[in-house]
């Protein structure tokens, strides 16, 4: 009896000891292993850098690299979306600025705020969170560290709550408006006059993305339906594949001919149901045209990329200003995709009829309800 | 097309098939895991890791190798887990749950290592038609199968009282320890094919995919009280009102949509509390052998 009891005491003990071994694993390859790269440190035209080692971080342009830190959303890099297109902005500051980088994957949960405070310690001069989940954690730390710049992508902005702190920039996107262009290519392309919505987690957000949407579609085509759907309520749904591909079948079985989702990996499904039915399907965050060659339309892009680069610009000239910043297609931060791959499923009417739309949303005459 | 016409169309009834084979297969080897006195938590991770062999199995050599990768995958998991719970005696529910989050950051860690990306795979060959319907037809067959075989086989008698009285079935010789990582591996296996099912549907691997999908399967476990062909009604009564979900939804009807979305939970909810109010577990559910 007491053999037994020891034995399952020393399994437990085990299981919880290759638990937390499993947990450091987890974080070392975000950390270490993957992270490893502060690129530009040997390259060769970081030139001039102080040899002091010392954190000296300020507002002024200095004959010095911009040291910048990153830490991605919980999809991590390669996530061929949101994360993939902050790193490109990286990489393009690099490119143009001679920038320093590290970035971060953290785990699940709370790693998040440690790699946020670790960048900040080691002095980096601007560290940017992606994704809504890192506001709260962004305002706290920028309070801690007022002497470092932060940016957040997908700043929240809660009601009530004060504005962000003087060093922290929040940058949201006019998504309604960049998915009121694919709207509009919808109802443009449309033989049905039947259009598809597939949504992820219902959250203000992605009704954002709908309602550009069904206003875009509205604004070509009065007479077009706009069928709309979520994959549920919980984060689980931005990852729910096989839930994505029943939901967009059951459009298509109502005769939706053409598909927007904006739903994270749960689109895999709907590009599964466009593959198997041949109907159109819109891409979101980054040009999706891969995931379904036959069938992809346009994807509405977000600009993160851009919206990195502009950031990191501002505090290479020295004119960082925290607050909240709206990028919409005034600002070349949202925008749809017409290249050589989707030309000719397009069609040259459709993009002057979309770039129009373009024009007169960006000169601020047409507005694009956001709900 | 009003509801009505919808619910008896054809593709309503293949949908619903659809929606229910993956938690058809993973319930029916929680059935077998639990009648043996096995806590089925870990059929999550079965699942998750059968999608993901099955992924890469699909992407070598089509879909059928993929199916087959999906049970291996499955079977990797369950032995996994019978290992420290059947051989090392450890608390089921716990190791259960540490093999869930195990699969789950194991899986993202493959991801990244073959596909380089932290989020989903590459496009892999998927089903087509017939594949789906020979899903379907499979788990139907198994259900089936499985019934008779727990219900009137020596092997399904010994399963019974492993999970019922493990004391009496070792005093008649029988290993009981080798009864329960058969069914524990038969449950790996199925639930593989039912992570496979996930990803061969879709064409690919996304990160944590099985969204959940697992302790639905336990849940219908439970209310079809521990028997196969009770566990597959049950998972197809949610794969109806899962379906019902989906058209409600697209049907554009003025009902709320977090209120029909929460219909194949309340369906869950309703089938445990009532259908499931008499049935008793295994008395030996849970605990390991002396």
């Amino acid at each position: 009896m007491g053999k037994r009891r020891l034995a399952v005491l020393a399994l437990l003990v085990l299981a919880n000891a290759a638990l937390i071994m499993w947990g450091q694993f987890c974080v070392g390859a975000g950390v270490g292993v993957r992270s490893g790269g502060t690129r530009g440190t040997t390259a060769p035209r970081v030139v001039d850098a102080p040899v002091s080692a010392g954190p000296s971080v300020g507002a002024g342009v200095r004959p010095r690299a911009v040291r910048v830190g990153l830490v991605f959303d919980v999809g991590g890099l390669g996530d061929k979306s949101f994360n993939d297109l902050a790193h490109a902005g990286l990489l393009r500051a690099e490119a143009e600025l001679g920038i320093e980088f590290r970035y971060i994957e953290p785990g699940d949960g709370a790693d998040r705020e440690s790699a946020l405070r670790l960048l900040a310690a080691e002095g980096y001069d601007l560290v940017f969170g992606v994704g809504f989940i890192f506001t709260d954690d962004m305002r706290a730390v920028a309070a801690r560290f007022p002497k470092t710049h932060f940016a957040t992508i997908d700043y929240a902005v809660t009601p009530g709550q004060s504005a962000p702190p003087a060093n922290l920039l929040g940058l949201r996107f006019r998504e309604h408006e960049g998915a009121f262009l694919v709207g509009a290519a919808a109802g443009l392309v449309t033989k049905t006059r039947k259009i598809g919505f597939v949504g992820g987690m219902q959250i203000p957000l992605i009704r954002k993305f709908e309602a550009g949407f069904a206003a875009g579609v509205a604004q070509v085509c009065p007479a077009c339906e706009v069928l709309g759907a979520y994959a549920g309520t919980e984060p689980k749904a931005f990852a729910d594949p096989t839930m994505g591909k029943e939901l967009a079948l059951a459009q298509i079985a109502r005769g939706v001919d053409v598909i927007f989702h904006a739903s994270g990996k749960t689109g895999a499904g709907v590009f599964a149901a466009a593959r198997e039915t041949g109907r159109l399907v819109i891409g979101v965050d980054a040009d999706q045209f891969d995931e379904a060659p036959c069938c992809v339309l346009t994807s509405m892009v977000k600009r993160v990329d851009v919206a990195v680069l502009e950031t990191v610009r501002a505090v290479a000239r020295g004119d960082f200003a925290g607050g909240v910043r709206e990028l919409g297609l005034a600002e070349d931060g949202v925008g749809w995709v017409y290249d050589e791959r989707n030309r000719a499923r397009v069609g040259e009417s459709v993009r002057a009829e979309v770039e129009a739309l373009r024009q007169r949303i960006a000169s601020g005459e047409l507005v694009v309800p956001s709900e | 097309m009003t509801l009505i016409e919808t619910i008896l169309s054809v593709g309503f009834v293949a949908q619903a098939l659809r929606v229910t084979v993956p938690y058809a297969l993973a319930a029916l080897g929680g059935t077998l895991a639990e009648r043996a006195g096995v806590v089925s938590l870990a059929l999550e991770g079965m699942l998750l890791f059968g999608a993901f062999t099955a992924t890469l199995g699909s992407a070598l050599g089509g879909p059928a190798l993929g199916a087959l990768c999906g049970i291996v995958g499955g079977l990797l998991v369950a032995a996994v887990y019978e290992l420290i719970v059947v051989r090392w005696r450890a608390d089921q529910v716990v190791c259960a749950i540490a093999i869930n989050l195990l699969v789950l950051g194991l899986t993202r860690t493959l991801l990244v290592l073959v596909w380089g990306s932290a989020s989903s795979s590459p496009r892999v060959p998927g089903l087509g038609s017939t594949g789906t319907w020979a899903f379907v037809a499979a788990a139907a067959v198994l259900a089936l199968a499985l019934s008779e075989l727990v219900r009137r086989t020596p092997w399904g008698l010994r399963l019974r009282a492993a999970g019922e009285r493990p004391d009496a079935l070792a005093s008649l010789g029988v290993d009981v320890e080798r009864v329960r990582w058969g069914a524990v591996l038969a449950s790996g296996a199925l639930a593989g094919l039912g992570g496979a099912w996930l990803a061969l549907d879709v064409g690919g691997f996304s990160d944590a995919m099985s969204s959940g999908r697992g302790y639905i399967a336990l849940a219908a476990v439970v209310s079809g009280k521990w028997r196969p062909l009770g566990a597959t009604a049950a998972c197809l009564l949610f794969g109806v009102a899962g379906a019902l979900e989906l058209n409600l939804q697209a049907e554009a009807t003025s009902l709320p949509r977090e209120l029909v979305q929460m219909l194949p939970y309340v369906v869950t909810l309703i089938a445990v509390s009532s259908v499931a109010r008499g049935a008793r577990a295994p008395s030996a559910l849970g605990q390991p052998l002396g």
